[in-house]
């Protein structure tokens, strides 16, 4: 059969779906509208920005807003909360779904699994708002929290002031809100390990243990990797509502983050290309961090995102 | 023959136990938080201010909070504003999906693969929260409801969920119908859509979870205080301790212990309806995840 010219091949493509190609444009009208347009308007972190002036017309300023940002005091404070807040509910908040899976794989019970898997999915949907309002008011002085300590014999104090208390109820906070969810996607790898290799390690006298390790652990491994992948690829992209809505200035020491301090720096004080800036800043490290795990994961074994 | 089925040990019974136990704790915690809120909600609220310890069931009995609730106009207000994003939303943000989602789905298009990177690398990288805000005050979608609509439309990776989905729909279904005659249109909305019933309630349940939970764009481009959705008007509530306008008329005494009340009551006002839904999809979640997805 003769090759094609490219020209013929586009021709026979629209020819053959034509009506195809109609019912995804108003999806790319709405990618390129909020995700490329968006993109383009970053641009302004290269110039000294002004509404008046438009992002075409506003003048270039090349990396002088980055400078800023590198110089300034809160760089390093910024840089470690974000790092330490992402570690610490890495380190904290991803084994918890795994063991609560693998807790749940064990229950025989159909109805205690079910019920389990209902109320430890419940907080998930409590929205962010009625759970950082939760937490503040748990954690006054009159508050629940305070009321438990205070039964186990310590001291009354305003929890949310104490910058040294922040990083252990953000990343408590979280796991509570999002292990149960978490689980979900291990518990429907856990229904994929193949059930012939556990009666074969029966046979060769594994106890639960020993299946533990070497049958449920390598079957659910690949999961486990992506997760992990994907968890990582978003290290330095710490969300900013749950931040914007729990910290106070007594707590930034600890708390601000860099999305939070863009929020601050940009939507309250409108300082427009100096905060695009560090949130391009941000997102390239993100990119970056995903490209790299990513490389990580293929050279370890055969998993990986793409 | 003998039986492949081993006598338990002694050792996994223990385990056994421990695992419903712990599991049971793990419940507890979930629920008590939820719990103390609906039991304060339905206190007393004098009594409520001079409790101390855990709460296990309402101190007093007192529905005073929720007349107050309802009675305050911008809390109907915000219920009608999210309703009405959910509705609207909801509908375009399934349609949108299912035309990404379909399109994605189909095999021998020859620009599946350009227009796959393009969506796809929106899940990895985006210009930020500044541009993304100077972009909808650049498209006029600042201070309306549909700019909490229009922007949110797709959520890339409930995209890639529902392609996953379609692409297991048997490609002979699709076939017979083309040779019957049927356009894409008919296809989509006759063949795949009623085939994805389970994953399609997934979705909605996910968009609209993340509609009815949202506020923090409401809060950066609403300015009209009419247009306010409900967890915009909560936020104030329970932050800002704005309980003034609803405790006017009470002696300032009285203004704090009220006022826990009310942020209690609202709170339930404004959780309920969900946590009335999710349950009854719970066994198709696992559908709903990415993990299956992300690799192609």
């Amino acid at each position: 059969m003769k090759e094609l010219s490219l020209f013929d091949k586009v021709k026979k493509d629209w020819m053959r779906n034509k009506s195809l190609y109609i019912m995804v444009l108003p999806v790319l009208i709405f990618f390129i509208l909020f995700h490329y347009k968006p993109m383009y308007g970053a641009i302004i972190a290269f110039k000294d920005y002004t509404p008046a002036l438009g992002i075409a017309e506003s003048p270039w300023v090349g990396l002088e807003n980055f400078s800023r940002f590198f110089s300034s005091v809160y760089f390093g404070r910024l840089i470690r909360n974000t790092i330490l807040l992402s570690v610490y509910s890495l380190i904290f908040g991803f084994p918890a779904p795994i063991i609560l899976a693998l807790l749940l794989n064990e229950v025989r019970s159909k109805k205690f699994k079910g019920l389990t898997q209902t109320v430890t999915y419940l907080p998930h949907f409590i929205s962010m708002i009625v759970v950082t309002g939760m937490l503040v008011d748990f954690s006054m002085t009159s508050g629940l929290f305070n009321d438990i300590i205070e039964l186990f014999g310590g001291e009354r104090s305003p929890l949310l002031q104490n910058p040294d208390l922040y990083r252990t109820i953000y990343v408590a906070s979280g796991i509570w809100q999002e292990a149960g969810w978490g689980s979900i996607i291990y518990l429907s790898a856990l229904s994929g390990v193949d059930s012939q290799l556990y009666e074969a390690a029966q046979i060769d006298g594994a106890g639960k243990w020993k299946q533990l390790l070497n049958v449920t652990l390598p079957g659910i491994m690949p999961t486990i990797v992506i997760m992990f992948i994907l968890k990582m690829g978003t290290l330095m992209n710490m969300g900013y509502e749950k931040t914007i809505l729990l910290y106070n200035p007594a707590t930034y020491e600890t708390a601000d983050i860099i999305s939070s301090y863009i929020y601050r720096i940009g939507l309250l004080d409108q300082d427009w290309s100096y905060s695009t800036a560090i949130g391009l800043f941000n997102s390239v490290i993100n990119f970056a961090l995903l490209l790299i795990t990513n490389k990580l994961a293929r050279k370890c074994g055969e998993t990986s995102l793409w | 023959m003998k039986s492949l089925k081993v006598k338990r040990s002694r050792g996994e019974r223990i385990f056994t136990v421990f695992n419903y136990i712990f599991l049971s704790l793990i419940m507890l915690l979930c629920l008590y938080p939820v719990w103390y809120v609906v039991a304060a909600s339905f206190s007393n609220s004098n009594m409520l201010t001079q409790h101390t310890g855990l709460l296990l069931k309402p101190v007093g009995w007192s529905t005073d909070a929720y007349s107050k609730v309802f009675r305050n106009p911008m809390i109907v207000r915000g219920y009608f504003n999210t309703l009405f994003v959910l509705v609207v939303g909801v509908t375009l943000d399934i349609i949108m999906t299912a035309l990404g989602a379909y399109f994605l789905s189909r095999r021998r298009v020859l620009f599946k693969k350009p227009i796959m990177i393009l969506i796809m690398f929106t899940m990895f990288f985006s210009g930020g929260m500044i541009p993304f805000y100077l972009n909808l005050k650049d498209l006029q979608l600042r201070d309306s409801l549909w700019g909490l609509i229009l922007p949110f439309m797709i959520s890339t990776y409930n995209l890639v969920i529902l392609k996953t989905s379609f692409e297991s729909i048997p490609e002979s279904l699709i076939e017979a119908a083309q040779i019957d005659g049927a356009g894409h249109v008919t296809i989509l909305s006759q063949v795949v859509l009623p085939l994805s019933k389970a994953i399609l309630a997934v979705m909605v349940l996910y968009y609209g979870v993340a509609i009815w939970n949202s506020w923090f764009w409401a809060s950066a481009i609403i300015r009209t205080r009419e247009l306010y959705p409900l967890q915009v008007i909560l936020r104030e509530i329970l932050m800002q301790n704005d309980v003034t306008s609803m405790t006017t008329g009470v002696g300032t005494m009285d203004q704090e212990s009220v006022a826990m009340t009310i942020k209690y009551a609202t709170i339930v006002v404004a959780t309920v309806p969900i946590l009335c839904v999710y349950p009854f999809l719970q066994k198709h979640f696992a559908k709903g995840t990415i993990a299956g997805a992300v690799k192609e």
